[in-house]
């Protein structure tokens, strides 16, 4: 699948496109299919988001997983700092990164 | 330490009102951002993995304690309770808002710092030695010479919009604490056989994707005559520096292309050209520099001796310290590097502990190491015990200069839009596989450098030993180099043979050391032995 992911603009946040608005949580994020240009568009120029751009990833019982490691940890937040990512709770949160 | 006058004071504000007035079009969508990035990037905004990511000056590497309290109100008010200092000796944030920006670098400018030049293809931030002005090996303090070209470089309107960036460092001592020989400039303040002082010029050196060690291509220079040299280095790579290609495009690249010979004579004709047009700054404003950067009041007859009863105390001074041109001084150093901890991130709380530190013990001085630690650089002997029990307290009293445990790593694939691996949790997992196997203690110096891709911020190129990580088919793999220096006996370290995954780098790790403390002879450092039996013991025990 494809999905849309981008950075708000006023706070740089890493976001994803839910086919309404723009999530925090990669789970939320659909397939955008042929659309991801068009969507992009759109969306920079109501300044919704910064930089939009299409990536590959799958979907499964699990959630959606982009396919590209740097992806996932834009998805989580760094590995390094547990408390910082959107899985403060979960120590095992960064294994989904590797 | 240098104070801004009200020129440097006005141009500063102005910068920020200015990038004020972008940051509101850009978020008013009057300036698109394909416009507003190059105006961020001038002024240190990034956009990397999370968020905005922000890098702010420090010249030098200098701060006073001010200025240190007003970087942890920083990461209090702006980010997320932490900074992290870098390689360049700065500090970055990598929480940033965007509508916040402006008001940050307006707070940073109360206490004369900005963010100017820390990105883009001009000149950056100019770097030093960390014990400058303290060190008692050194000729002559280095840092009014680095600010007066800091001064030089600051909005140079012939050097905005270099081909890549430039990186100068100075220097005033034989021993290289700032990889000198490793920057696209690297200056050696240096006495001459008449006594005089003058400056050696090293110039096309760096790391990244194709390291080069400077040449030296002019062993004295007068120190009046300092900024128009650099002046005439950076015209012959501006007109000829590479702009077609992104990855040929370092002054490096050139000085190699047209060989140490040509590249000279070119720079020597400029030069000759320029000292007609009289483009040194006057002698008057590099006295008036100096005079920010006389010793402090240092106390004469103190002891120089301490009660050395307690064995941590004993092992953090013998590894911590540095000898000072004072006696009954010393430079201490607070290691950023805790065992399991993250290289040169520091919360705000100890940020302002550090600030205390320096005003209490320091002559209001810290530094910021290209090794992502914080030096003090004046400190009583005597006050030795009792600023250890305070940095004990929190944290901050790791016994490790130059262990295998002081390593500096980048920011990685954990922060970094441009790496391709992790290096945090490399940096981690090599702290504490050596502190619980208790062999740390054994190696000595030992200079370990982790870069999460191939442009080098962790230095990889000049490690005893580097890791570079790399992308293999969207996995992160390690690859090993053995036998790199960026002190005054610089060489590039070579690569071992195929990379390791993230436990195996840390096991490939051990197992060279293991080599080393078989192999050494006494007195021998892990790169004396590497220079000594060279490549082939170390990777017989690695893949055979």
């Amino acid at each position: 699948m494809k999905i849309l992911t981008g950075n708000d603009l006023k706070t740089g946040q890493v976001v994803w496109w839910t086919g309404e608005y723009w999530s925090l949580h990669v789970n939320d994020a659909i397939d955008v299919g042929d659309k991801a240009d068009e969507i992009a568009k759109r969306e920079e120029a109501l300044r919704n988001v910064n930089v939009p751009y299409a990536i590959d990833a799958t979907q499964d019982e699990n959630g959606v997983r982009p396919a590209h490691i740097k992806e996932r940890v834009r998805a989580l937040g760094p590995t390094v700092r547990p408390d910082l990512t959107l899985k403060p709770a979960d120590p095992a949160a960064g294994n989904w990164v590797i | 330490m240098y104070k801004y006058d009200s020129w440097d004071q006005q141009m500063v504000d102005t910068r920020v009102e200015e990038f004020r007035d972008q940051t509101r079009r850009r978020l008013s969508g009057e300036l698109p951002e394909e416009k507003f990035r190059p105006l961020r990037l001038m002024n240190g905004l990034y956009l990397q993995l999370h968020a905005y990511m922000l890098r702010v000056a420090v010249p030098y590497g200098t701060l006073n304690g001010a200025q240190m309290h007003a970087l942890a109100d920083i990461a209090t008010k702006y980010d997320r309770g932490y900074g992290h200092f870098t390689t360049r000796q700065n500090i970055q944030y990598n929480w940033i808002k965007l509508e916040d920006a402006p008001d940050l670098l307006a707070d940073l400018a109360k206490v004369e710092m900005h963010a100017i030049q820390t990105s883009g293809n001009c000149i950056r931030n100019i770097s030093s030695d960390h014990f400058a002005g303290a060190a008692r090996d050194e000729l002559i303090d280095p840092r009014p010479y680095a600010e007066l070209m800091r001064q030089w470089s600051s909005f140079h309107p012939e050097f905005s919009y270099l081909p890549r960036k430039f990186k100068i460092a100075v220097i005033a001592s034989d021993t290289d604490r700032a990889a000198m020989r490793l920057h696209d400039i690297g200056i050696q303040i240096v006495k001459n056989a008449e006594g005089e002082i003058g400056a050696a010029f090293y110039v096309g050196g760096g790391m990244g994707r194709t390291p080069m060690i400077a040449p030296c291509i002019n062993e004295f220079v007068p120190l009046d005559r300092l900024i128009t040299y650099a002046e005439a280095c950076l015209r012959v790579y501006n007109r000829y520096g590479r702009r077609d290609n992104k990855y040929k495009a370092r002054i490096k690249i050139l000085v190699h292309e047209l060989g140490k010979d040509e590249y000279t004579r070119q720079v020597e004709d400029e030069y000759a050209h320029m000292l007609e047009q009289g483009v040194e700054p006057p002698f008057a404003e590099l006295e008036r520099i100096k005079t920010y950067f006389a010793d402090p009041a240092f106390e004469t007859g103190l002891s120089t001796e301490v009660d050395r009863s307690d064995p941590d105390f004993a092992l953090w001074v013998d590894r911590n310290t540095h000898p000072h041109k004072a006696d009954g001084y010393v430079s201490a150093v607070i290691s950023l590097k805790p065992v399991g901890g993250i290289p040169g991130d520091a919360s705000d709380e100890q940020i302002h502990l550090m600030a205390d530190l320096a005003t209490e013990y320091s002559f209001d001085e810290l530094r910021v190491m290209h090794t992502q630690n914080i030096v003090l650089p004046h400190v009583k002997i005597a006050d030795l015990p009792a600023l250890f029990a305070k940095l004990d307290a929190a944290g901050l009293s790791t016994p490790n200069l130059d262990q295998i445990d002081d390593i500096i790593a980048c920011p990685g694939l954990d922060y970094c839009s441009l790496a391709n691996a992790r290096s945090i949790p490399v940096a981690q997992k090599i702290s504490e596989r050596f502190a619980a196997n208790g062999k740390g203690a054994e190696l000595g110096q030992l200079k370990l450098k982790i870069s999460g891709c191939i442009n080098a911020c962790g230095h990889h190129h000049a490690g005893h030993i580097g890791i570079l990580g790399v992308d293999r088919k969207g996995t992160e793999n390690y690859q090993l180099l053995l036998g790199g220096s960026e002190a005054e006996d610089t060489s590039l370290a070579k690569i071992t043979g195929p990379g390791f995954d993230e436990d195996g780098i840390v096991g490939a790790v051990e197992t060279v050391t293991d080599v080393y403390l078989a192999q050494r002879t006494d007195g021998e450092r892990f790169l004396d032995t590497y220079r000594r039996i060279g490549m082939a013991p170390f990777k017989e025990a690695l893949y055979d």
